[in-house]
């Protein structure tokens, strides 16, 4: 291992994911190193969404590597890349819907928790990041009775509780209001250190431009540019991709 | 050999007789998503009818079945304004407590059944009835022709139906986006039970032809949850040609084992295809969605 | 928690006494006809649930459970004269294996397409079994009881209180995974799989491990039912009644709670003794149908759902 650069947290080699006959991801390779802001955008239908599904493990992959930490992941089940530190939330949330708030939060503790702790402990991490998320007086409503705002919050918070070191953020910002999307942004920002990496999809370009270290565009399975924000912003053909000529 | 080559050919027309009874679900289920298990209880129900009208009036079994058709047709819109009502405008897991739901009514029917008819086999008279066809050795029941050439004419109309009139598009564009349809100013729900009640019309017919085949019971309906639902899945959900020949795939099938192992094996035939077309193959044979 | 568990085992203790001195005091031999069936429907209710209510994976195969349970005692008396407990846990063991199959089609099925395999796979068991000549085919089966044991004066007594014990295992089994991670896990996976999957719950292990335990209970159950007629054909041994009963009682006492099924149970299985003492098997079908489609559509939670919306109406009436 070289002092200079740090490992990277995720290394995916070659990843190709097909459906049928249509190519959805072709031969994307990508390394992000721990700590990063990492920016994922791509019209409709490029790719994103099934990139993040093979990295948390809900597609399986053939052929193509997905290392995390070293590790090789491919072949894990989703539940156990969960516990080995990645988390996600979902474009459409999907919510524990017969559970409360803090319900929610208990699963993701309960069942991903890398070492045995007390219940007690858990209900405190729990509390602390429900009020990190600013949802602490939501813990005891059902989570079928929050906004949209809050359902995505709760979504994060959850993929928190996992106690991640990769968290994915699938457009955690569609369909709120531009206040809102201030807000879910910061809380995106104030989670981020140098022990938690976070990919963010989004589809609203300041928000990405303002949070991304390094920005990677998709556009028919893909990679078309990867780089700074304005350099990847400044690419022709991610202009081209975008408005469609 | 000879025995085999029997076997088929009434395992073919059995099999467009499978596909007529199965027409209805094909619209229900395939298209529709509605987890209608008393569909096999209303083709019984649609048989006491038929055979009630051949009894006491001394109509003809098929006429009979065209008389009750518009009656099905409005417990069609019934039956699916109800499940609508309760289930599907509620949203989650309507599928599961529509199972319940539906095999619910299907034992209500069974009870109603046997409370006004008695558990006693019920069959038709007619002239068709108990008759053969004879070409060279082989020997064709009348009444099995008949069933195959009504079939073949439902399951063309119906073809027709879907594909031609405005309706029928509507119905198969309500099928896969629900939306769009709206965005068109068009009410779905309407066309939805607009389509369930043709479904359920179809019956009339399909049971003439399920008591012209042979006697009927009033707890016949249980041997046709697997015939029904696994020619419809096997079909893929929603293909009414795929149907037909789904049916016939099931009728050979049926045909042979009886010939080769007896009538006792018969009942899994249907089932064990079901559930080997739901492991390996979900979305059917000739599916079109995932 | 832990005054919960005192007060349920005492509960469970006194429910065994009481069944034991009953088989003691009362000398008419119809209330322990009435109560296997009614017990073996608590039974089966709360094994379903398992499956079907935590989980949500809703199995309309209780009677391949059932039946198979029957069939395996039929077969264990016959070919070896077996004493009742290595029937049920035979039967249990084989209940095991066959909740493992079905555990395996959760991998490939969910919904409704769930529930009509486990149909199927109900039908395609009971043929099989009508063509197994050795234990009678489809006309049936006599079985001879063997002498009772000197605790009970009677064969039937004896059997009603075997069912009892194993309606106190079942319960104790569903309430022990309610109220633990397993439940937790279930609960997580009913609501969304994929989510409760990114959350770290291995939901097919999970799958796997309650339709096992349901599985082999469902099985157990049906076990005694052999030795309780002293007859068996597959049409009754396998009927669809089972199915829709079990379902209907579980559906109508609510599979939030432990405690939904048993309610159910005793409810729609105490009318319907009642109704086939009093009217005709008919019309138990009919209640059946009846009650079925109107929980379904009145009161989807069932009635502990029911009793849980008049607690929290109550409340919120008190704090306002």
């Amino acid at each position: 291992m070289s002092s200079e650069t740090p490992a990277p947290l995720l290394r995916i080699a070659s990843l190709t994911k097909r459906f049928g006959g249509f190519i959805a991801l072709d031969n994307v390779s990508v390394e992000i190193p721990p700590g990063e802001r990492f920016g994922l955008i791509g019209p409709n239908g490029s790719g994103k969404t099934t990139l993040i599904n093979c990295i948390s493990g809900a597609f399986r992959t053939e052929p193509g590597t997905v290392l995390f930490r070293d590790e090789d992941i491919t072949a894990l089940q989703p539940h156990l890349r969960t516990r080995r530190g990645i988390a996600r939330s979902f474009q459409i949330p999907r919510p524990f819907r017969s559970m409360t708030v803090a319900e929610n939060l208990m699963v993701a503790l309960d069942f991903a928790a890398h070492e045995h702790v007390s219940v007690a402990k858990r209900r405190d991490t729990m509390m602390s990041i429900l009020t990190q998320m600013g949802l602490a007086s939501k813990a005891n409503v059902s989570a079928t009775q929050l906004s949209q705002v809050e359902l995505r919050k709760m979504e994060l918070a959850r993929a928190m509780a996992t106690h991640p070191k990769l968290l994915i953020s699938d457009e955690a910002m569609a369909g709120l209001s531009s206040s809102e999307v201030d807000e879910v942004l910061d809380l995106l920002m104030s989670l981020a250190s140098h022990d938690i990496t976070i990919i963010m999809i989004e589809h609203i370009m300041q928000a990405v431009m303002r949070f991304s270290d390094r920005v990677m565009c998709l556009d028919a399975g893909r990679i078309i540019a990867i780089g700074t924000p304005s350099e990847v912003m400044a690419n022709q053909r991610v202009q081209e991709a975008y408005l469609g000529t | 050999m000879d025995l085999l080559l029997d076997a088929v050919v009434i395992g073919v027309l059995l099999g467009c007789f499978y596909g007529a009874v199965s027409l209805g679900l094909s619209v229900s289920f395939g298209l529709l998503d509605v987890p209608h298990v008393a569909h096999p209880a209303f083709l019984v129900l649609a048989s006491y009818f038929v055979y009630f009208l051949n009894e006491h009036y001394a109509i003809d079994p098929l006429v009979a079945g065209l008389l009750i058709t518009p009656l099905f047709f409005a417990f069609g819109l019934v039956a699916y304004r109800i499940y609508y009502e309760t289930f599907e405008k509620r949203g989650s897991d309507a599928g599961v407590r529509g199972i319940a739901f539906f095999f619910g009514v299907a034992f209500i029917i069974e009870v109603l059944i046997i409370m006004q008819f008695g558990v006693d086999q019920r069959s038709v008279t007619a002239d068709y009835v108990g008759k053969a066809l004879r070409l060279g050795d082989l020997r064709i029941p009348y009444r099995l022709l008949v069933a195959f050439g009504v079939a073949a004419v439902l399951t063309i109309l119906l073809t027709l139906y879907l594909s031609r009139t405005f309706m029928g598009r509507a119905i198969r564009a309500v099928a896969q986006d629900q939306e769009a349809l709206r965005l068109m100013g068009t009410n779905p729900i309407r066309i939805k039970q607009w389509a369930f009640g043709i479904a359920t019309a179809v019956l009339g017919v399909a049971g003439a032809l399920l008591i012209i085949v042979a006697p009927v019971e009033p707890t016949l309906d249980r041997a046709y949850i697997g015939r029904t639902f696994c020619v419809v899945v096997m079909a893929g959900l929603g293909s009414m040609s795929g149907t037909l020949v789904a049916a016939i795939i099931l009728g050979v099938a049926e045909s042979i084992v009886l010939t080769m192992f007896g009538a006792s094996w018969a009942p899994a035939i249907s089932f064990a295809m079901l559930l080997g077309v739901l492991a390996v193959r979900p979305q059917g044979l000739f599916g079109r969605r995932s | 928690m832990k005054r919960n568990g005192i007060a349920f085992w005492i509960g469970a203790a006194l429910f065994l006494a009481a069944a034991l001195l009953m088989t003691k005091v009362v000398s008419n031999q119809y209330p322990f006809f009435a109560g296997y069936v009614i017990l073996q429907f608590i039974a089966l209710a709360v094994a379903w649930s398992i499956l079907g209510g935590y989980a949500g994976y809703v199995n309309f195969g209780t009677s391949a459970f059932f039946g198979v349970g029957v069939y395996s005692s039929v077969f264990l008396v016959k070919a070896f004269g077996a004493p009742l407990p290595v029937q049920i846990l035979t039967a249990a063991a084989i209940g095991a294996l066959m909740g493992f199959a079905l555990g395996l089609l959760t991998l490939r099925m969910q919904g409704i397409f769930f529930s009509i395999a486990t149909i199927a796979l109900t039908i395609i068991i009971e043929t099989a079994v009508t063509n197994w000549r050795y234990v009678g085919g489809a006309a049936g089966i006599q079985i001879q009881r063997p002498p009772v044991s000197a605790l009970f004066d009677n064969y039937v007594q004896m059997l009603f209180f075997v069912q009892a014990v194993l309606v106190v295992l079942a319960v104790a089994i569903s309430r022990y995974i309610q109220n633990s991670w397993i439940g937790r896990g279930l609960q997580a996976l009913k609501d969304d799989e994929l989510a409760a999957e990114c959350s770290g719950v291995p939901t097919l292990r999970l799958k796997l491990l309650a339709c096992v335990i349901s599985g082999a209970l469902l099985c157990a159950v049906g076990a005694p039912s052999a030795m309780y007629l002293q007859f068996a054909n597959p049409e009754s041994a396998f009927n669809l009644n089972y199915s829709v009963s079990t379902l209907a009682m579980s559906l109508i006492g609510g599979t939030a709670h432990w405690s939904g099924p048993i309610i159910g149970a005793i409810l729609l299985g105490t009318t319907q003794q009642l109704l086939t003492v009093t009217i005709s098997s008919e019309v138990n079908v009919l209640v059946l149908g009846v009650m079925l489609v109107l929980f379904v559509v009145g009161a989807p939670e069932g009635i502990i759902g029911l009793i849980r919306r008049i607690f929290r109406n109550r409340n919120e009436g008190r704090e306002s």
